[in-house]
């Protein structure tokens, strides 16, 4: 029973699940250090999903509608800073208010741009290639599993490291960290807050505007409505529960989508599919509850060392 | 001779105020120069404006003879001041090393350079004596070490002239001997030291000149071994004020509070009061002293019933209340003058009025068939602004137009008109200027002959000694030492305080 479930089909749904909860969780990181916030982060998902599958539709090109994708996030991210930063507005209103302008605008411009409604599929959406990293992609289990993947995913599990790298040993990383704890004191020794938490709003858009590309041109190559489900929010908390923490949050990213690929296994063993959807968000609630501060402990440990 | 650093003229006008008016101010280098003045007569406003914060309205700032004009504090810094806050500017999860070298971080090939951020945070502090371990993360630190960080934020930056603002507020007897040295040697060392306070101890003890400022305006510039306290109090307050006032012997009666083995948990299940047992009768002053941090609120909080006792039973007035609320507790004879008067003693937006009201609401003497009767809390209030002379525009305005010492006065008022047989007063003076001071004092003072029994806690240990029947001192969260007034001074309960005494225990 146990290997029939955790066999190497469901490593890789998992590692898919992960990818774009991860881009968009390393996004809203950046911002929660800054002292931004970061709510939108569903919405941004959306916009960038779509706006990559309408770039990659123009040129018929997924370079185009990455790009695209990393350009509709910063584009809403910079609408957040603003209003948020400039214009000192609540970031939870404006982030929700963001998210439900997402849901609407792409649910209207896609029978608009493309005349269908619901899911837009077509030939000349160009998607993203699995590239095989060669000799890695032939360990037995893992190698297929984690070094067979898009380029995004690579981006992604590279992006731990380097904002580890980031926050912790740069200038800049300890700049940013400064005025996301006591923006007066930053201040005081010369620092903008607000030049730094635009800077990670805009960051967060672009990292939330790539886990949409790689959920709209690399899990799937097609734009479906509201298609981010939820991921979004579930970056949301996996941000609270790695407590902002590079290798914290990559840990929170894994936990929920192990459960989203459980999820998708079970209603394959013929659960309900009404449970099977929720399990990703009742692990998020349970891990929450139970293993926040075990988990505290565990991060005070890495940062410390 | 050229002036390190001289201020002239120097005026900023607030609406309806003359904060600065005229100030003239000439600080030699390599000295130490107190400026003291009461709160509100501009010692804050003046240093802001030195520190670039804001622009004077008129008036010239000159630094070693060159005139400056500085648009923020970066301008101020890089001509080569340094200001310790009396806030701290901190980042609590950063090491101190990273606080100190913020925006000026050592690098080696694009990262932050940590050994030589903490080398160079290391060879600061111990050319100044300034203890302090540079990997230490700075929210587990005691504000004395906080305080040092501040300090070698400023000599990192290369300070030639520290502003100090009220540097002494927050330490325990033995912390401020230790910044009293360490300031010595920057001085030996050749910088310039602006030390701005209110306490004339402090003048007297480190300074080699003082200015006096009163309403805004510098009344006297005098060489301290030239002068002493009572002319420079005169100078501050335009009258003669004696401070030195011992409370008058007073016979205490019957237990008015018993507390036996109170332990109080806080986070994470430490118990931050632990096993406290102590009495508090009619007609005394108990004074709790200790370094701010070792249980005092959490104590207060748990005999006010804000916070839940784990263990332990606490009896007023004969009645068991240690389950009860806070409106049991109070109805069974407590009143409460909490230390935040801003966000706990009062609601801002409030008026005066409804602020003199609020824990007098339930009585019937202010209501009439359920509804206020608004002449009997005119009446309620007018008496109470006239008994406390509390300095109001408009009753009715919000309380938050009020100064720190008039609104200390609507709480210290509010609590003192219910009459209860306890009276808890938390940092009754904190922040307050000498003539407010002197006035909650002899309001303490008359609760106690009348029959009250009081519990205060106070970081000033002066006012500590000079109030208190009993002094009682907190040390992680223990007492640790039940003391009478007359038989110590200020050191032995700093021992105490800093728990230096169980370690000459153990020696």
């Amino acid at each position: 029973m146990f290997e029939e479930i955790f066999d190497a089909a469901l490593f890789d749904s998992a590692t898919r699940a992960m990818i774009p909860i991860l881009l968009a969780a390393l996004g809203g990181m950046i911002c929660e250090r800054a002292g931004v916030f970061q709510i939108a982060l569903e919405g941004i998902m959306l916009a960038g999903a779509f706006a990559a599958v309408a770039g990659s539709y123009l040129a018929v090109s997924w370079t185009l509608g990455v790009v695209f994708g990393i350009a509709a996030g910063m584009l809403i991210s910079l609408a957040l800073a603003y209003g948020t930063v400039t214009r000192r507005g609540d970031p939870i209103v404006l982030g929700i208010a963001l998210n439900l302008l997402a849901m609407g605008l792409t649910g209207f411009l896609l029978p608009q741009l493309f005349d269908v409604r619901g899911v837009f599929q077509h030939p000349r959406i160009d998607g993203l290639d699995r590239i095989a990293i060669p000799v890695l992609s032939d360990i037995p289990w893992i190698g297929p599993v984690l070094f067979d993947n898009t380029l995004l995913t690579y981006v992604a599990l590279l992006l731990v490291p380097i904002l580890w790298v980031f926050l912790f040993r740069t200038t800049i990383g300890l700049r940013l960290r400064g005025v996301g704890e006591r923006p007066l004191a930053a201040e005081t020794l010369g620092v903008s807050p607000t030049a730094y938490k635009y800077g990670a709003v805009l960051a967060s858009g672009a990292l939330a505007g790539l886990a949409g590309a790689q959920l709209s041109l690399g899990n799937v190559v097609q734009f479906a409505e509201n298609m981010s489900s939820g991921r979004g929010w579930v970056a949301v908390v996996a941000v609270m529960l790695g407590r902002a923490h590079p290798v914290g949050v990559l840990a929170a990213a894994a936990l929920f989508a192990l459960a989203e690929a459980l999820g998708f296994r079970f209603q394959g063993n013929g659960l309900p599919v009404q449970i099977t959807d929720a399990l990703p968000f009742v692990v998020t609630l349970l891990a929450l509850i139970i293993a926040r501060k075990r988990f505290a402990r565990l991060l005070d440990l890495t940062t410390a060392a | 001779m050229t002036f390190e650093l001289e201020l002239r003229g120097i005026t900023k006008r607030y609406p309806g105020v003359l904060a600065n008016d005229a100030v003239d101010l000439a600080v030699r280098p390599a000295e130490i120069h107190a400026i003291v003045g009461e709160n509100g007569a501009g010692k804050t406003t003046l240093m802001s404006l030195l520190y670039g914060l804001f622009p004077p309205d008129e008036g010239e700032i000159f630094i070693r003879g060159e005139g400056v004009e500085f648009s923020s504090a970066l301008d101020a810094i890089a001509a080569g001041l340094g200001m310790v806050h009396q806030s701290f500017k901190l980042f609590p999860t950063l090491s101190v090393a990273d606080n100190v070298v913020f925006r000026q971080e050592p690098r080696r090939r694009g990262l932050i350079d940590r050994a030589a951020s903490a080398a160079r945070v290391r060879d600061l502090a111990d050319r100044y004596g300034l203890a302090v371990d540079p990997e230490a993360a700075v929210e587990d630190l005691p504000v004395g070490v906080l305080q040092r960080v501040e300090i070698l934020k400023a000599l990192y930056r290369d300070a030639q002239v520290l502003i100090l603002d009220e540097p002494t507020a927050v330490l325990t007897p033995q912390e401020r001997d230790q910044l009293f040295e360490v300031i010595r040697r920057l001085r030996d060392a050749g910088r310039t030291i602006l030390f701005i306070t209110h306490k004339l101890g402090e003048v007297m003890a480190i300074s080699d000149r003082v200015t006096v400022l009163r309403n805004g305006r510098a009344v006297a510039d005098l060489v301290t071994a030239e002068t002493d306290p009572a002319e420079i109090t005169l100078h501050m307050t335009g009258r003669a004020v004696d401070l030195d006032r011992r409370a008058p012997e007073h016979q205490p009666d019957e237990a008015v509070l018993e507390v036996e083995n109170l332990t109080v948990l806080g986070g994470h299940g430490r118990a931050v009061v632990k096993e406290a047992s102590f009495q508090v009768r009619s007609g005394e002053i108990v004074g709790i002293a200790g370094v701010a941090g070792n249980g005092q609120s959490e104590l207060i909080e748990a005999l006010c019933g804000l916070r839940e006792a784990d263990t332990g039973t606490v009896t007023l007035s004969g009645r068991d209340i240690t389950t009860a609320d806070v409106a049991g507790r109070r109805t069974a004879g407590l009143a409460y003058i909490p230390e935040d008067r801003y966000g706990v003693g009062t609601t801002r937006q409030a008026s005066v009025s409804e602020n003199l009201l609020m824990g007098h609401h339930r009585e019937e003497t202010v209501q009439r068939r359920g509804w206020f009767d608004r002449n009997a809390v005119a009446r309620l209030t007018r008496r109470l602004v006239e008994v406390f002379d509390i300095k109001v525009g408009s009753v009715s305005g919000p309380v938050s137009t009020l100064s720190g010492g008039n609104l200390q006065k609507v709480v210290v008022a509010r609590e003192m008109e219910h009459g209860t047989p306890l009276l808890i007063a938390e940092q009754p003076t904190r922040g307050l200027d000498i003539g407010a001071i002197e006035f909650v004092h002899s309001q303490l003072i008359r609760y106690r002959d009348q029959g009250g029994a009081v519990l205060m806690v106070s970081a000033e240990l002066s006012e500590i000694l000079a109030l208190s029947t009993r002094i009682l001192v907190m040390f992680e969260g223990s007492i640790v030492a039940t003391l009478d007034p007359r038989n110590v001074d200020e050191p032995e309960i700093g021992l105490y305080m800093t728990g230096a005494h169980l370690e000459a225990a153990v020696a």
